[in-house]
């Protein structure tokens, strides 16, 4: 792939006259995927894909494209020049732009991770063997991804990493679900079976018949995983500087009532793990570290070079979304071995689905529980619960209601698949709620 | 776009599969975004590529390609065959080419005027001068006018003869204006989260009164501002049609697809409270809801010709007088349930297997004008325009918010709400359906961003619907 990418670059850098810049893109993949159900194989197949974003810059406009990548080389230029043709025509007619990001060349880097994968053959009699006899439905989605940006100033970066992910749920008969995210770089079968093992083992705690919980409010233990949840609203108009200037964040009471929140949490874009390229889609690398909220306080929201121009702000090189790509919050001192005995009696909440806005600006989150979510009575698991759902805000239970934070942070891997497959993850650790309000 | 012939393709693949298809898609979407007086996008994505599926010992294997050349095809053919040989050992069906019916036919969506007879520059005035009218107030912080155009091109070949080509031009146009002061901020849009999507040329600026739209939009932003909080309680509501798209999709299409239902997505978007043996029995709702899965309403943002399996699409009942009768599951879902469906068996783009999609899910209007609705109130509220939507994973508890709601009094509305939201359980929510708007009242709308699936799929929707009443709902408004 890189290849294909280095001669493109080439190819289309050499179809540009004075005056004008180009910034390349590339996002690629080989994946396997196997979907289950009931621990049989649903559907199952690969996918060869590959996008080249084309900037084009010129005029003082900018233009933005994007074309399928087949491998071929003629093909490929001849869809690339062909867009640059349209493009440089289109920057004849459309509005300009006062704050255009041009590109710079400040550094090129390489980093190509090398694993000891499960084969495309091979996953099939690797993965159903320890799953047989439950009800295990989920994905497994595995192979290579790939990620690239060079601009017409010579500037260069290459990514490239390979993965695998099961990522599944364990059902009961009375459908009561566990679930688990085996994923990976290198492929270990003794780990992957022990871990599948785990996981069954974990539902003979759902056997117990579920119960009903009112509506109000309840001390409650969120696992990590449901953490990654809330943390990962952040993204989606709120650390967004632009959502914030634009009067669309949930921060807004943090820039303008200088509102906090507790002083146990903090919070970084950190790329320290190597999970995700530093590079954006500008080409710009991102500090290794920017604290986002430390102790409770808003330090740092994220600012693309977009941004920057137009509010007058300093860039930290963001995605032009501005979402966080590399989240990390810092672990506390609540051992895992005390929750239990630190919640006394509410709720234990191991995953939560299904959030939203519910109240913007006031920083409100409406969601549900799911899978092994429990009633805990004086330190001890009495039941499963049945669902429910839950609207409270971030500035209580990561605020005025947060009471611990757990000792050990976790890696909550992206698992999305839209488009293509995801890269990264969330890092954080469970919380300690003295109050978290369930309504329905 | 690189010229291809599917025919030849088809011959090219060498593997001894009892069944072969494959599907081109090719798609080009143009985006232009005019925010706060600048232009933000003026984009065109555009993606090409082969699906490649075949069926082996009862067990489907595919292999999405953007190689397409006849050693391209066959080596993914080779590969797809392989994947399905290795798993048709642990199927969770054993499939026939019963699955992919044979049909030969084309579908155009319906316009007037082609995608090119506006060009860029005068797209960029046009968002520009809605822009001007959005920002009424300097309060209003950040406005932006969006448009998407959309054209796609889908053919379909199959060794047991299938032979479909579907072409379709489609737009999405969205107005937005945020007013704020201070941490009090409200964003008013045309419609909620990008309703305006249809099959439809460039007429649509010819239809629209768009500027006068964005004009009022603008206004409503502001006078959200000030307005009171939606009271808290239980109380009648009544939904314009653009909030019942959201609606009838969370709390009636998605609880309808037959794979769900089946347990394919338990892992991802979740279950379903209904059960297979409720098909024919169930009261869904009141005997006012008679739901459609339309894929013929001319505009309508998913309609068409055939599924991605090769099934005629045609009108069919869901819902007849609250009663379920049938669900939203293609070919393989029908055969795998024996429950009675429709050609809703679909996939993104050529990237991704098709799986059961709802389409067109529509509420048919009924009796009452929007007049008579309000008129039979004492005491409620009214709701436009989604902005926030959750449903759990078995598709009954949702809690919806909305852009814009007045207070119903007497008979009458009245005072403008901020922060209006709603809470219910589907199927008694449903059965609380007390009064169903008429033809005058009828609103086609539609998503473009439908998330399902794994590996995950997002997908095009229609929902047309009346405006509704729905009798003791649990109202209530912001922190």
């Amino acid at each position: 792939m890189e290849n294909i990418f280095k001669e493109l670059c080439t190819g289309l850098f050499a179809e540009l006259k004075n005056d004008e810049l180009l910034t390349l893109s590339f996002c690629g993949e080989n994946s396997q995927f196997i979907r289950l159900n009931n621990a049989s194989i649903r559907q199952t197949g690969l996918v060869d894909d590959a996008m080249l974003g084309l900037k084009f810059i010129a005029n003082d406009r900018t233009c933005v494209s994007s074309i399928t990548v087949s491998s071929n080389y003629d093909v490929d230029m001849a869809r690339g020049a062909a867009e640059i043709k349209r493009m440089r025509s289109e920057t004849q007619e459309i509005l300009e732009d006062p704050f255009l990001v041009l590109p710079t060349n400040a550094g090129s880097s390489r980093e190509v991770k090398k694993a000891a994968g499960l084969g495309f053959d091979d996953a099939v009699d690797a993965l159903l063997p320890a799953m047989q006899g439950v009800d295990l439905v989920g994905i497994f989605a595995n192979g290579r991804m790939y990620r690239g940006n060079a601009n017409s100033l010579g500037q260069y970066h290459w990514f490239e990493t390979e993965s695998h992910c099961l990522d599944y749920s364990l059902v009961t008969p009375e459908h009561q679900m566990v679930k688990g995210t085996y994923a990976g770089t290198d492929w270990n079968q003794d780990a992957y079976e022990s871990y599948v093992d785990r996981s069954i083992k974990k539902l003979a705690l759902m056997d117990r018949k579920p119960v009903r919980v009112d509506p109000g409010m309840y001390r409650t233990w969120f696992d990590a995983a449901a953490v990654a949840d809330f943390v990962d609203m952040f993204s989606w108009n709120g650390i967004s500087e632009a959502s914030l200037q634009q009067g669309c964040s949930g921060f807004g009471k943090m820039r303008h009532n200088d509102q906090r929140l507790s002083p146990i949490f903090t919070i970084t874009e950190d790329f320290s793990s190597g999970l995700v390229p530093k590079f954006n889609s500008n080409g710009e690398i991102a500090p290794e570290s920017l604290p986002l909220i430390s102790n409770g306080e808003l330090t740092n929201t994220l600012v693309s070079s977009r941004t920057a121009a137009e509010y007058g702000a300093s860039t930290n090189y963001a995605e032009d979304g501005e979402e966080m790509r590399s989240p990390t919050m810092n672990p506390g001192d609540l051992a895992h071995d005390d929750v239990l005995k630190e919640l006394k009696t509410g709720l234990y909440l191991s995953n939560i689905h299904y959030l939203n806005w519910s109240d913007n600006p006031g920083g409100r989150i409406t969601g549900l529980t799911r899978y092994a979510c429990f009633w805990v009575e004086k330190g001890e698991i009495v039941a499963p619960i049945e669902t429910m759902r839950f609207d409270d805000t971030f500035y209580r239970f990561f605020g005025t209601e947060l009471e611990s934070v757990g000792s050990t942070a976790e890696i909550i891997p992206d698992v999305l698949t839209y488009g293509q497959r995801n890269l990264g993850a969330i890092t954080c650790p469970g919380i300690l709620t003295s109050e978290f309000q369930l309504t329905l | 776009m690189q010229k291809i012939d599917l025919k030849s393709f088809l011959a090219a693949v060498d593997v001894p599969a009892d069944w072969v298809g494959i599907r081109e898609v090719t798609e080009t979407n143009s985006a232009r975004v005019v925010r706060d007086g600048v232009p933000e996008v003026n984009g065109c994505f555009t993606t090409q590529g082969l699906m490649v599926e075949v069926l082996a010992d009862g067990q489907f294997g595919y292999y999405g390609t953007p190689n397409m050349t006849d050693k391209g095809i066959s080596e993914a053919a080779k590969q797809a065959y392989a994947q399905a040989k290795k798993a048709a050992q642990h199927a969770t069906y054993k499939f026939t080419d019963a699955a992919r019916p044979a049909n030969v036919g084309s579908y155009q969506s319906p316009f007037v005027k082609e995608k090119d007879t506006i060009t860029p520059g005068e797209l960029n005035k046009t968002l520009l001068d809605a822009y001007n009218q959005l920002k009424v107030s300097d309060k209003i912080v950040s406005a932006r006018a969006l448009l998407k155009t959309i054209q796609s091109l889908f053919r379909f070949v199959s060794s047991n003869g299938s032979d479909i080509t579907q072409d379709f031009l489609m737009l999405e146009f969205d107005l937005s204006a945020t007013a704020a002061d201070g941490a009090n901020q409200q964003t008013r849009t045309f419609g909620g989260m990008r309703g305006n999507c249809l099959q439809m040329g460039m007429e649509f600026f010819d239809k629209w009164e768009l500027l006068a739209q964005a004009q009022k939009i603008g206004e409503q932003a502001i006078e959200l501002l000030d307005a009171d909080e939606c009271p808290t309680g239980e109380m009648d509501l009544v939904i314009a049609s653009d909030q019942m798209m959201l609606q009838i999709h969370e709390s009636v299409g998605h609880a309808l697809e037959v794979d769900r239902i089946l347990g394919d997505e338990r892992n991802y978007a979740g279950w379903s409270f209904v059960n297979i043996d409720d098909f024919g029995k169930l009261q869904y709702g009141s005997e006012l809801m008679n739901i459609t899965f339309d894929p013929t309403l001319s505009s309508e943002f998913a309609s068409y010709g055939y599924d991605d399996g090769g099934l005629e699409a045609t009108r069919e009942y869901i819902i007849k007088d609250g009663v379920l009768l049938r669900g939203l599951g293609g070919m393989e879902s029908q055969i795998r349930s024996g429950v009675p469906g429709v050609a809703n068996f679909r996939a993104s783009s050529w990237n991704r297997a098709p799986i059961d999609r709802m389409a067109n899910i529509n509420l048919e209007p009924g009796n009452s004008s929007f007049d008579e609705i309000i008129g039979a109130l004492e005491n409620g509220v009214y709701m436009e325009s989604n902005r926030s939507w959750s449903i759990d994973d078995y598709r009954n508890k949702f809690q919806f918010g909305c852009e814009y709601a007045k207070l119903i009094e007497n008979g009458k509305m009245t005072k403008t709400l901020r922060n209006p939201n709603y809470r219910g359980i589907s199927n008694p929510f449903w059965n609380n359906l007390k009064m169903v708007g008429n033809n005058d009242t009828f609103g086609i709308y539609g998503t473009p961003n439908c998330g399902k699936g794994e590996p995950n799929q997002v997908i095009r929707v229609g929902h047309a619907s009346p405006v509704c009443m729905f009798k003791n709902v649990q109202v209530f408004g912001g922190t």
